[in-house]
Formats: C-alpha cells, structure tokens, sequence
C-alpha cells in the first residue's frame, strides 16, 4: 500500500508541474508580470515543503535553490534571463521525473541531480556577488515570508515591497491607540506608502479571497460512478410516480410530483457534469511541448487556444491526450516552417498553431490547424503508389481530400528526413485508430502553402451514447447511434418482393446497390411466435460495421434515447452479438448491440448455414446433434420437432383463405399456390375440439417449392444436441427425444413430403 | 460465533435444501422481470435491474441439472458476491439462516449425479434435514459451459 500523503503529493505534484510549465512559458512573455513570479513561487514552495515534510529529500533538495531564486525575482533582486528560465524549467523536468518514479515504484529513483542543483546555486552565487548591496539575504525562505496567499494588507505591502516593516509597526500601533482608520489609510495619510500601492494590494486580496472560496475538494471517480448509478435509480422511481398522476386528482400529490420531476432532473444532469473536465486540461501541457520543440527546431511558433473551457468526458480526455499530442508534434515538425522559410513564402516569420475546440450537435469538435506548408498532394499521391496502396489510375479521380486521408493508412509517413520528433512509423493511422475507438472521427484538409487544419469528432461521453432502440421478437435492443446509417421501411407490395435472395443470403438494392441483409430475428435465435404477415412493413437498419455496409431486418423501430452503457457480467462476455446492457426508462433492461459482432457472427453463421444445408440430405436420416429445433405442438398432446435449418418462415393465415386444389388443401402464398399438411391428419394424433383463430403453418421450402406444416402451437426454439431415444415405425418420423424434459418426436420433414407427393399421385 | 459454528442462508431447489455461507449474500429479493438474452447458455435466466446495476441471473436449476419450475411459479433470487461481481441465483424457495457446527459435516455422497457434485461441497446432517452446500463461484462459473454450447450454435 502506498502511503496516503505520498498519494495525495502524486496528484498535487503533478497538478502544480503543469500549472508551473504553463505559468513559465507565459513569464516568458511577460517577464515583468510580479503576479506570475509570486505564482510561480507558490507553486515551488509548496512542492518544496510538502515533499521535505513526508521525506521526499531528493525533490526538495531540487527544488530548495530554485525556490530561493524564485524568492529574489519575486523581490526583484534578481531579473529574469533566459539562463534563469532554462535553468528552472530544468528543474522542473528532474522533479517531474522523480514523482513519476516516485509514482511507479515508490521510490524517488537514482537520477542525478547535481548538475541541476549545481546549475541553480551558480545563478544563485552569481546574483548574490553581483548585487552584494542587499546584505540582508536570507539563504532559505522562511514560511512567515511566503504566507501563502497573504490575506492581511499589511503583509500584502510587504510582500510586493510597498511598504517597509517599521513603517507598518508604527502604523499599527497607530491604530491599536484608538485610531478607527483602516492601515492602508494610516500609511497613506502617513505619506509612507503611495494611494496606487495599497489600491493594488486591496485587489490581491480580493482576489486571494475569491481563490479561497472557488476552493475545489477531489472525490474518488468510483463514488462519483455510485451516485450516478443512484441517480439513474432514481430517475425510475420518478418515472413510477409520474405514472401515477395520470389517474390522481389530489392537487398538492400533483404538485409535489412536479417537483419531484424538476429536481431529478436537475441533479441528473448535475452529476453528469461532475464526470465532465474542460479540454483545457490535456492541452495545459502544449505551451511546454510547443516551446521546447520550436526553439530546438529553430522555428517561431505562436500557440493559440479557444475554447478551452469546453468539457469532455473524463474517460475521453483520457483517450485523446496522446493523439493530440501526436497532431500538436506533427504540425510542429512536418507543417510550420523555419522563419527563413516562412519570409521567401511571403508569410510571418512567426508560425501559428491554432487548437479550437466547440460543441456541436451533442458532439465535441476539436480543429487543429496550422498556417504552415500543407500537405504535399503531390508527394503524397507519389508515395501511395510507390507503397502499392492505390493505382496510378486510382490517383487520377481522387479528390485532394481523400489524397489527405490517405496519411491516416497505417505505414504512410512522407517525412523527408525522420527527426527525434516524429516519422518513426508510429503514424497518424495510430491516431486515428484510437480517435476511432472512442466512437470519434478525424478528416485533414490542407490548402498547399497556407497550411493544414485536423477536424476531430467525438461524442461527449462514452458513458452515455445516443442509441436507436428496436423491439425483435419481443424484445427491445439498443443500436449505438455511431454505426447507424439510415433507415428504411418496405411498405406494401416493396415488402414482399424488396428483399430478394441469393442462395441463402438475403439482399436489398438500396439505390442500385446490393446491401446484405441480416434478420436480428433469426441472427439472435429469438422466440419469432408472434409472426408478422407478409402484408407488413419490413424494417432495414441501415447499418455500418469495418468500412462494411449491412441492412438489420427489425421487427419494430421504437425511438432514439441516450442511454447509459453498463458491462455484461463474466458469464455472457462470450456472446459476441452485445456490446453491454442499459436501463429502459421503463426500468427493464435491454442489450446493446454490437454492431461489428453481429456482422461478423452473420458471415460466420452463414458458412455454417451453407455447410449444413450440403449435408442436409445426409443427415435426414441418422439423429442429428447439437442443432437448432422448432418445437410445436399437434393435436392435444402431440410435441414434435424440426430442426430449425429446415424452416424458412412461420406465419399465420386465417383458415377461411384456404381452398382446395383437387383433394389437397392449398393456400395462396406470396403468389403461389402451397399446400398445407395438417399433421395432426396425417399422423392421426388425437385433437379435440377445432382450433379457433388463425392457422399456424410452419413453411418448409426445398427446391423452389413450398410446404405449409399446418400446427396447433410453436412452443419453443432450441438449441440442444438431440440423440434419438427409440426409433420409430412410421418412416415419416426420424425417432422420439427428449428435448426439454419430454418426450418429442422428431418429424422427418423429406419423407413427408415423399409420401405427401405419393399420395397425390394416387389420387 | 465460534470457529467451528458458521452460519448459512438457504434456500430450496425442487425440495432439496441448500446453504451459502451468510457473508456471500448481498441480498435476497422477491422475483423481478428478467431481460432474456439470446444466445447466452440456457443456465443464464436473463438479466435483472438491481437498482440500476445489471446483474446476471443463473437458474439454479438448470445449473443442478434438474427439470424446470412449473409454469407461473415465480423464482427468488438470491443475489451472491463472487469473484466477478454479483450474481444472481435462482432458487424456489427462501429458507431461514441456520447455524450448523463442523462435526456435521460430511462429504457428498460418490452416489449423487456428477452434475451436482461438482456444485456441492458437502452436506450438514441437521436436526431437520440435510443441508447441502453450495459453491457460489463454482455455480456462477460457467464461461466453460458457455464455450460449449457457443461451439454448437456457430
């Protein structure tokens, strides 16, 4: 276990590195600003000490010379040189490596730091020879003096040396006699210090009053998740009440209940906000990384940021920092240009890298763009067919856009010379595989000589998605909204003849395009009892899956939802078809789908389907195993099964559209004449009273020619391996079970069909 | 409690009574609407919403290898802590919390299905009956069983 404090400094230690390499970048621009050094200062100290109180010698004794230095240009002893900066962000890079040694293992490691420490106590020497007029220096920074932040005016004066300490002892005895002025008055009227100093002094106060009160507090993300979790709860219970108004009349139980809406509402959408962090938190870090990397490259570049307020989700902002930080090298390195380079093209000297980021569409947008070179089409368009990934035709009709993506193909890296920086074949395609993972997109596009602008998507969340929720076989299932395409709905006479089969694949012409199409149905082997009838509407989701189109056969397309993704217990992480389950508004739970799993369990399925139906005719003799099985009930107490592969559709027809062709009772299906086998007739199973209701026909197609079993009941489908048990007399049976705890005979579909046609023949 | 006494929450499966130990369970709760999920191992019941967690239900029965409850009779579910998180046991019947001592404990018998045997660890000869043990991990593992029958459906 690690030691508390020291956990506590991990994560303060680092927060204060980057607000310091942030705060330095911006004391290079503004050397004069009192404010940054006294930040700046705070910062060190407090690194200074807490990791000198819990033992940390190594990290306070970095940081002890650096303090003092700290100390006299905050007094205004010392001015600040490039050699100082260099000097102090080396520090403090040796601090940041030894907390995350610290962090790893526990220890603070072996880095030498003497040449760091040597570095800073030189400046230090230096300064304290030159300036020798200052004879009261101190050697280390007491903690009265750091007073962190001051909140009396007095120490304030002070401390930015407005005002002396014999001045303030005088004027506060001034006012301990009975004087009711204030002490910036006293000194003021004194004439010690002038109206302007103790003016801004007020305002440091203020505004270290104002920091006090904005203070933060850190919560475990776990407890967060808890609270969410209850949230979500609660949102249900709400809904429940909410059901409840609809048939009360009691005006304060109505009022309450509205309220109760509002509220709920409200902290909803409150603890989702506590999981949220502003973007500004990953991109803290590119002042440092742009600064280091323009000055070793000789370059001049601007960093621009908007929106930094703008906010993510955590586990997102996790996701992105690393591609980000790819992009914000490769513009450095690949897009801007050296200063000479920039002047001969009529440009600045001085290079801009801009970061935007914004909401749109329930989406957060992050732009990176350059004023640099560009893309070299030309160069790129060489290099796609030199590397074998498109054809020299192929280059011809592309548009410049699709030329850019092409960096996004793993292996492509146009870089002239491989720098320390980037071109180490670790490319954009790593990029844009992980934008892609957390359901992102990325697009380049790049105007040559004028520079090259990255386009990030990504959803807000990855904890909440925006879903389509289908029903199937009486079930409801989320579609992520990522994967969706479009959809469509077959209507009338398009939903008989609009799907149309090839062999066993079934197809859609979407526009003139064949879209393959996948029944969830029978792709999840769900209960079809309810059937539709052919006059339905049929519903394709259109959806895409690896770069791959396909269309989803639904029974009932519901609504778009935003719904919170929960993980599938150990058990059921094998079934590839679900990427999670979510809570209903309802309080049930439905699955997700996973829509790249699906695809791929539809072609796995289909190569077996194939294989089957080759050894169909082998196999209608001997038991079969371990295969799918409609099972129906005939007659009264009659439980037969079909394997399932032997089943192309159930439907119901109402028993007065059946005719007769001869003596064989026929019905008019998809225009076609089928005849029905009613075998509870053939087998001579006893059946009571006639079945009220619709007919329950279970078709059987071989050969271009369709049967309808005519049944009482579909009781189940499943899935079980099956060994026949005795052996029947009747050729028409294959043999009895057991399937489910009873007794079931197992029909012999092929040879019903024989003597079916035989006795047609008699006839 | 002393070290040789334990205590154990039992239930009923098709007449027999089991036992987990006391500090497995989470909770018991009366039967709630399951979400069936296609393709899963016919042990797995469905899912249940447990106050906004999702947690998977394994049929004890199934489990055992005995026939299936009888239509319209409605399980309970007996919500353990395992490994992978809760789980939900379904079970007929809820019994009460027993205190059994060790010196009645015994093996289970070599005559009992293989099926069971593999999920009992043994049997406390109580005043009343016997109680028979279950083990919970062993109950809720079943991603071998899984395997097997994901082997028959593809």
């Amino acid at each position: 276990m690690m030691d508390e404090f020291i956990q506590e400094f991990l994560i303060e230690g680092s927060e204060l590195l980057d607000q310091l390499d942030r705060d330095f970048v911006e004391l290079e621009k503004n050397p004069d600003s009192k404010e940054l050094v006294a930040r700046i200062f705070r910062a060190i100290h407090t690194l200074k000490g807490t990791s000198g109180t819990i033992g940390l010698k190594k990290i306070e004794s970095v940081n002890h010379n650096g303090e003092n230095i700290l100390s006299r240009l905050r007094e205004g002893k010392l001015s600040l040189t490039a050699e100082i900066t260099s000097a102090l962000l080396s520090m403090i890079d040796a601090t940041r490596q030894l907390i995350s040694s610290l962090e790893s293992t526990g220890q603070e490691g072996d880095l030498d730091c003497s040449a760091i420490i040597l570095t800073l106590s030189e400046i230090l020497e230096d300064r304290k020879n030159g300036a020798a007029a200052s004879a009261d220096d101190t050697s280390t920074v007491t903690d009265a003096s750091v007073a962190d932040p001051p909140q009396l005016l007095g120490e304030i004066l002070l401390q930015d040396g407005a005002a002396v300490q014999s001045d303030l002892l005088h004027a506060l005895k001034t006012q301990q006699t009975g004087d009711p002025r204030r002490i910036g008055e006293i000194l003021v009227h004194n004439g010690v210090v002038p109206q302007t100093a103790v003016r801004d002094a007020l305002r440091t106060q203020e505004e270290a009053r104002e920091e006090a009160v904005n203070s933060n507090i850190r919560v475990d993300v776990i407890l967060l998740d808890k609270v969410m979790n209850l949230v979500g709860e609660l949102v249900l219970a709400r809904n429940q009440v909410l059901q409840f108004t609809s048939n009360q009349k009691d005006a304060a139980f109505l009022s309450t209940a509205q309220r109760l809406n509002l509220i709920t509402t409200e902290l909803q959408a409150g603890v989702m906000k506590t999981r949220m962090q502003p973007i500004g938190n990953v991109w803290n870090k590119f002042p440092r990384i742009v600064r280091d990397l323009s000055n070793s490259a000789g370059k001049s570049v601007r960093l621009e940021m908007e929106g930094t307020q703008t906010e993510l989700d955590k586990t997102i902002i996790e996701a992105i920092k690393d591609p980000l930080t790819h992009i914000v090298r490769n513009s450095l390195d690949h897009g801007l240009e050296t200063p000479a380079e920039r002047e001969a093209a009529g440009k600045s000297p001085e290079g801009v890298l801009l970061l935007r980021a914004f909401h749109e569409g329930g989406q957060v947008n992050i732009e990176i763009a350059d004023d640099g070179a560009g893309l070299d089409l030309d160069a790129i368009r060489a290099k796609a067919v030199e590397r074998g990934i498109i054809s020299p035709q192929q280059t011809a009709t592309m548009s410049d856009r699709e030329i850019g993506n092409l960096i996004f193909l793993a292996g492509f890296s146009t870089a002239k010379r491989v720098t320390n920086v980037s071109g180490r074949g670790v490319g954009m395609d790593v990029v844009k595989t992980n934008i892609e993972k957390i359901g992102g997109t990325v697009d380049i596009s790049s105007v040559r000589g004028h520079g090259t602008t990255l386009k990030i998507k990504i959803p807000l969340t990855l904890a909440i998605i925006p879903a389509l929720i289908v029903t199937s076989g009486s079930e409801r299932f989320a579609i992520p909204q990522v994967s969706l395409v479009e959809l469509v709905r077959l209507e009338g006479k398009t939903a008989e003849t609009g799907i149309e089969m090839i062999q066993e694949a079934a197809v859609y012409r979407l526009r003139g395009n064949l879209l393959p199409i996948i029944y969830l149905t029978r792709q999840l082997k769900l209960d079809n009892n309810q059937n539709r009838l052919a006059s339905d509407a049929i519903n394709i989701v259109v959806l895409q899956a690896d770069g791959r189109q396909f269309g989803l056969v639904v029974d009932e397309i519901n609504d778009t939802e935003e719904i919170v993704v929960k993980p599938l217990g150990k058990q059921l992480k094998g079934i590839s078809c679900f990427a999670g389950a979510t809570i209903m508004g309802d309080g049930k739970v439905a699955l997700i789908l996973d829509i790249l799993g699906l695809a791929q369990g539809a072609s796995l399925a289909s190569t077996s389907h194939e294989r089957s139906s080759a050894a169909k005719d082998a196999a209608a003799t001997d038991g079969r195993q371990g295969e799918s099985w409609l099972l129906f009930r005939v007659g009264d107490r009659g439980r037969l099964a079909i394997p399932l592969s032997m089943v192309s559709r159930l439907e119901e027809f109402d028993p007065a559209t059946t005719e007769f062709s001869g003596n064989c009772e026929v019905v008019q299906y998809r225009g076609e004449i089928m005849p029905l086998v009613r075998i509870a007739d053939v087998l001579r199973l006893p059946t009571q009273a006639a079945r009220e209701g619709p007919m329950q026909v279970v078709v059987h197609s071989d050969g271009g020619r369709s049967i309808g079993l005519v049944v009482d009941e579909i009781l189940d489908i499943v899935d079980q391996h099956v060994s026949v048990t005795r052996k029947a007399e009747d050729a028409r049976l294959l043999g009895s079970a057991i399937i489910q705890q009873h007794v079931t005979d197992l029909l012999n579909v092929p040879a019903l069909m024989m003597s079916m046609s035989g006795e047609g023949r008699i006839a | 409690m002393s070290a040789t006494q334990q205590q154990f929450c039992t239930f009923y499966i098709q007449g027999l009574l089991f036992g987990v130990e006391v500090q497995t369970v989470q909770e018991v709760i009366r039967h709630l609407d399951m979400t069936g999920v296609p393709l899963a191992p016919d042990v797995v019941a469905g899912l249940i919403n447990l106050r906004g967690q999702i947690v998977t239900a394994i049929d004890l029965r199934r489990r055992l290898g005995v026939c299936d409850r009888q239509q319209g009779e409605l399980p309970m579910n007996v919500v353990v802590r395992t490994s992978d998180g809760a789980v939900s046991l379904l079970v007929d019947e809820i019994g009460d919390v027993v205190e059994v001592e060790e010196k009645n404990f015994e093996e289970a018998p070599d005559t009992l299905a293989s099926k069971s045997r593999e999920l009992i660890r043994g049997v406390y000869k109580l005043d009343t009956g016997l109680l028979l043990v279950l083990d919970t991990q062993r109950s809720v593992n079943i991603s071998a069983t899984a395997a097997e029958a994901g082997s028959v459906t593809h």
